[in-house]
């Protein structure tokens, strides 16, 4: 019994220095949501407000901010809010993560089930480029657009993207096809499946662990990207990112703190979404290995 | 189903080459079984049949057509893999289904292949399961069915009862056999166990460092064997290997324990090559040529019983005879105890003789 009452005692403790350390992490979004549906004068600490801190909670809940954010708030010299910017954003995501993530599956096929001679030294380059810093490359790559013909265009940005994605989603996938056994594709081959039958109706079946990691991973990192969206976006292009930044360091005014709390939130939705959708796939992707059976 | 020949096949990794002009016949119709250890050559053999590793000299015909260079499913040879290979997203019955569904044939023909494989195997109950919702054995005989279900002209088989446990190994086995007699085809089937190779094999071939040291029906390897590793590989417990020389138109067992202990004086088998005085020789004596009771032409000895290993129907018993250790195989009722004196016979008729320096028989052919 006195075992018994240990045990419990230790885990209410365990529970407890648990649920306070996610309170403590959840302090900053508690502030941001709080804010973001606060009237100004009560931020501000107004007349009427004086006991209100940024992490109390709002007494007048207003969406007011969210819909400015969203349709109304100025950016630069227009004053239609972020909508625009969310829209080239997802453009920019579903385009870049969708080819990033099919060329590196397609390149993880090859480098692990059709080896050929130098293939390592490929694969060794493409590693390389997992470790090349954004800034070293935004000179050439500008130089590159305009050769193209595609500076400021959201094909520019989103062949930028491409290109940085394409070394992290190949080793995810080689490494992921590198534990599936190669006996399975020798059966595919006498079984009469070609190239692409085989990778296609054979592995991607499989794959989808590998292609929830690759996918959350080049979502992230495009969505949230904001260097190369500043440099080589033109005026309707810019993505989200930069449209938050420059609705939140404007300097002429009185700072819209709920705006742009909302702003900021309506920002990071959608990685959120990611993740909760597929978080659970993302861990189990990350950890999986041999296809069993 | 289609004759195979095999004609001074080479392969070469770089430069190591690990199969030396390999050559082998078969018939239309024959069990065909490349036994020998790890490293041998004989999956690499095996997968320059199936067209996944390329030749690095000779070729293969099959019917008489030059199959080497064509790409795998251009062969009409179906394979059975040791892990199976089953594709894990697909059902049973598109597993089996797959190959038809890539040579382009139509939904209803598939079906009926599909049900008609299932029906022979006994595996239509499991055809809407998934790979890894399948037992070992039920995912073998899916395999075989994956391997039927086109009437290829040859069926490859690798090493594809080595996952099974014991018991389960041994009906996969018999129902292999049953199969290749119902349908007739040709099979060209993998194993590192010699027991799988004697007991399905028409022709076995044994192969050791990248050659076949012999080719033969399982009775011509089993009884004659070319030499001395494919005499002591095939058969449990291995032959027994007694060096000694030629004395008096007899075998003379060697060695200064021999001289302590008394002489262990055989006759030369039958059928030796004609042998000069004082030559050394291996003989080569098969633990179940050792018997209590007296035979035939059998020869008196007596012996030490060290050691008895009970195996149910039988018992091996490690003898010492006149300085040399020998392996008998007799039958449980035998009576022989651990650390006391017997008295044997020995069954020279199927006896064998080695060169011990190069392990060739001495046998006339």
């Amino acid at each position: 019994m006195a075992a018994d009452m240990r045990r419990s005692v230790q885990r209410g403790v365990v529970y407890l220095v648990l649920v306070l350390a996610a309170g403590f992490f959840l302090l900053p979004l508690v502030a941001m949501v709080f804010t973001s549906l606060k009237t100004m004068p009560e931020i501000t600490g107004g007349a009427g407000f004086e006991t209100a801190t940024i992490l109390s909670p709002p007494r007048l809940w207003s969406f007011e901010a969210w819909g400015l954010a969203w349709s109304s708030a100025c950016i630069a010299v227009a004053c239609e809010g972020l909508r625009g910017y969310f829209w080239n954003s997802i453009l920019l995501v579903v385009f870049a993560v969708s080819i990033s993530v099919a060329l590196g599956a397609v390149n993880g096929y090859v480098l692990s089930k059709w080896r050929f001679r130098g293939d390592s030294i490929i694969f060794g380059m493409l590693l390389f480029g997992c470790f090349i810093p954004f800034q070293i490359v935004l000179i050439p790559m500008a130089r590159l657009l305009g050769l193209l013909d595609l500076a400021g265009t959201l094909g520019g940005l989103v062949l930028v993207h491409v290109c940085y994605g394409i070394p992290f989603t190949t080793l995810f996938f080689r490494n992921f096809y590198v534990t599936v056994p190669d006996e399975l594709i020798a059966a595919g081959r006498m079984d009469g499946a070609g190239f692409w039958q085989i990778f296609t109706i054979i592995l991607v079946p499989i794959s989808w662990p590998i292609f929830v990691v690759a996918i959350i991973w080049q979502f992230t990192n495009v969505w949230n990207d904001f260097l190369f969206g500043a440099s080589f976006a033109g005026p309707d292009t810019r993505p989200l990112m930069v449209a938050l930044n420059n609705l939140v360091n404007t300097s002429t005014g009185t700072k819209a703190y709920n705006v742009d709390m909302a702003g900021a939130m309506i920002a990071a939705l959608p990685t959120m979404l990611v993740y909760i959708v597929g978080g659970r796939y993302f861990l189990r992707g990350l950890t999986s290995g041999a296809v069993k059976g | 189903m289609a004759s195979l020949s095999i004609d001074r096949v080479t392969k070469r990794f770089g430069a190591t080459e690990v199969l030396h002009e390999v050559s082998i016949d078969i018939e239309a119709g024959d069990f065909l079984v490349l036994v020998g250890p790890s490293g041998c050559g004989k999956s690499t053999l095996l997968n320059m049949i199936a067209g996944l590793t390329e030749l690095s000299g000779g070729e293969i015909r099959l019917a008489d057509r030059r199959i080497d260079g064509l790409e795998p499913k251009a062969r009409n040879i179906a394979m059975v893999f040791q892990s199976y290979a089953l594709y894990p997203a697909m059902t049973v019955e598109k597993n089996i289904a797959f190959p038809l569904r890539m040579a382009g044939m139509d939904k209803a023909a598939q079906a009926a292949k599909v049900a008609e494989v299932a029906e022979l195997l006994q595996i239509g109950h499991l055809l809407k399961r998934k790979p890894a919702a399948l037992s070992g054995g039920q995912r073998q005989r899916v395999a075989m069915g994956r391997a039927l279900v086109r009437d290829p002209r040859l069926f490859l088989f690798d090493e594809p009862l080595s996952n099974l446990d014991a018991k389960l190994r041994v009906d996969m086995r018999t129902e292999i056999k049953r199969l290749h007699q119902r349908l007739g085809t040709t099979i060209v089937y993998v194993t590192h166990d010699q027991v799988e190779a004697m007991t399905m094999a028409t022709k076995i071939a044994v192969m050791e460092g990248g050659a076949v040291q012999q080719f033969g029906t399982p009775a011509e390897i089993y009884d004659r064997p070319a030499n001395r590793f494919v005499a002591t590989f095939m058969g449990s417990p291995a032959m027994n290997l007694v060096k000694g020389r030629v004395r008096d138109g007899a075998f003379v067992a060697q060695g200064a324990a021999a001289a302590a202990a008394g002489e262990l004086r055989l006759p030369l088998p039958r059928g030796t090559v004609p042998l000069a005085e004082g030559r050394e020789i291996e003989l080569g004596l098969r633990p179940e040529w050792i018997s209590t009771e007296a035979g035939p032409g059998s020869v008196p000895f007596a012996a030490r019983v060290e050691l008895i290993e009970p195996t149910g129907p039988d018992i091996y018993a490690m003898l010492e005879a006149a300085g040399q250790s020998l392996v008998a195989r007799l039958p449980a009722r035998a009576g022989l105890r651990e650390k006391t004196e017997a008295a044997l016979h020995l069954d020279m008729a199927q006896a064998v003789v080695f060169d011990p320096e190069t392990g060739a028989s001495l046998m006339a052919p």
